[in-house]
């Protein structure tokens, strides 16, 4: 066996398991509580709502994961190109062709979207429907090495799956939110009716809906927390992972910094416009503002600039010795 | 990659297959019998660097390594347009097994470094009587070859590779999924 220069980053990996596990425990305390207080408390019909919740949950996560590349395309506006459709697409489709086969995976489908906004991202439930989207302003911004950093980011994130995971991962908000919803909704129009029949269980009827609104609160916000540091941490891994198949962790960092600092300079409309995508994208639209908040760490979807450029400088001492 | 790679988001970086190129030389003999194209007697290795003086040093010793040969042969490198150094090898056209020897030598000396992971494909040139160029390309990663024949204007003569692809299937592990058969335009020493 050849020596190898990659050894895993196993406090990334052993804090990145402890997030994952937090939040499958949060999921199933809360599932556990709704449905001890519905039984137990209250005359609605929890075994229905439960359904439903979860139906609905199901049904919206995966929407979101089976069209995430075409919901995504159409939200960036890009367009899907082949490399006969001009220089910058010949040369985003020959910087992606060697990251394949270095990387040994299937070829995801290449699309530019327009904007003058610098930014990547990638889609797709699998990498064979993947889609990498770069905007015209990282090509007319980068030299082709930190394209290729950026490249190498996003196809990380398609060979770690992370479009599954955060699917998966962000269901737990999705069903507190939906079943809260549905419990209050019930019990305001449906329990009620039903409550007067049988007398006695009306008195619980209120506290209930309040206990199960409050816990319902709790874990959203449990869970937004915990799933935006997930988030963050699958960063760490992409950034990890693509300097690691380029051997280029400097010109990632070069890349990222050229960003950072160009989309601090643009226009808030392209900002607003662009928000929804956040999670996906390379570095997202609002990252420039957030060295300074401390708060805004803990809710945003990426790394801060430092952290990023701490951990590139780690593999670049790593590769060099 | 298995269930806990993805849950923990790491990629193991993929070892390269050597030993597969020591099938060329036959699949030549083979090349040459079916079809005219003749072994130009240039190939060439192509890795992405890393940064760093690990790297850099190793290199180095690669190309001292090759230098110090016979006259007959020379070694150059160049570096591509996508930021790939290509070490290309030339060879007397006859001497194919000689040519693979060296190739050898530079794949197994970085792997020895630790960098095979940055290994990305080996070309073999060749051409015809009315000068069509063919490279057989060898991915490191999958283990596989397949044809790559360039026109003018990076168009691909797509029926000569398919041609190639018949004419080879016994010699050589062919890379069945064309999606992978990335082209190469202007790869150094094709």
């Amino acid at each position: 066996m050849a020596k190898t220069r990659y050894a895993t980053d196993k406090g990334l990996i052993a804090r990145m398991g402890a997030t994952m596990f937090l939040i499958g425990l949060v999921f199933t305390a809360f599932i556990i509580v709704i449905v001890w207080l519905l039984t137990q408390y209250s005359n609605v019909s929890s075994g229905g709502i439960i359904f439903i919740a979860i139906l609905v949950g199901v049904g919206v996560s995966f929407g979101s994961y089976y069209w995430s590349d075409k919901i995504a395309l159409s939200t960036a506006g890009a367009r899907l190109v082949e490399p006969q459709d001009g220089p910058m697409a010949a040369e985003l489709h020959g910087v992606i062709d060697r990251l394949c086969a270095l990387a040994d995976m299937p070829k995801p489908r290449v699309a530019i979207a327009p904007g003058d906004m610098p930014n990547a991202f990638a889609t797709g439930r699998s990498s064979k429907v993947a889609v990498v989207c770069v905007t015209e302003g990282l090509l007319r911004r980068l030299d082709r090495n930190e394209l290729e950093g950026v490249l190498a980011h996003e196809m990380s994130h398609v060979a770690h799956k992370d479009v599954a995971v955060m699917t998966i991962a962000s269901f737990l908000g999705i069903m507190a939110a939906l079943l809260v919803r549905f419990a209050f909704y019930s019990e305001l129009f449906g329990g009620g009716g039903r409550g007067r029949g049988r007398g006695g269980n009306d008195q619980n009827a209120l506290p209930v809906v309040l206990v199960v609104l409050l816990v319902g609160v709790v874990v959203y916000a449990i869970s937004f927390l915990l799933i935006r540091l997930l988030s963050r941490y699958r960063e760490l891994s992409a950034d990890r992972s693509g300097a690691l198949l380029t051997g280029q962790p400097s010109a990632l960092a070069s890349a990222l910094v050229k960003v950072s600092s160009d989309i601090a300079r643009i226009p808030t409309r392209d900002l607003r416009a662009a928000e929804p995508l956040n999670a996906f994208y390379f570095a997202p639209a609002l990252s420039a503002t957030q060295g300074q908040v401390t708060l805004s760490t803990i809710f945003s979807t990426h790394p801060s600039l430092e952290k990023r450029l701490a951990a590139l400088e780690k593999i670049s001492k790593q590769l060099s010795k | 990659m298995g269930l806990l790679d993805v849950l923990l988001g790491r990629t193991k970086p993929v070892p390269p297959n050597l030993d597969a190129l020591f099938a060329l030389p036959s699949a030549a003999i083979t090349l040459q019998a079916a079809t005219d194209f003749v072994p130009t007697g240039t190939g060439s290795v192509s890795f992405r660097a890393a940064e760093g003086r690990a790297f850099s040093d190793i290199e180095k010793d690669v190309q001292d390594l090759l230098s110090m040969g016979e006259a007959k042969s020379s070694v150059e490198i160049t570096a591509d347009s996508y930021g790939f150094t290509w070490l290309v090898c030339t060879h007397a056209a006859d001497d194919i097994e000689g040519l693979v020897t060296d190739l050898h030598a530079v794949n197994s000396s970085l792997e020895a470094g630790g960098f095979g992971p940055q290994l990305l494909c080996t070309i073999l040139g060749f051409r015809d009587a009315s000068g069509s160029r063919l490279g057989l390309v060898y991915l490191y990663k999958r283990g596989t070859f397949y044809p790559f024949a360039p026109q003018a204007g990076e168009r691909r003569n797509n029926a000569t590779e398919m041609q190639i692809r018949g004419v080879l299937g016994n010699d050589l592990k062919i890379e069945p999924d064309l999606g992978r058969w990335f082209p190469v335009w202007g790869a150094p020493g094709l």
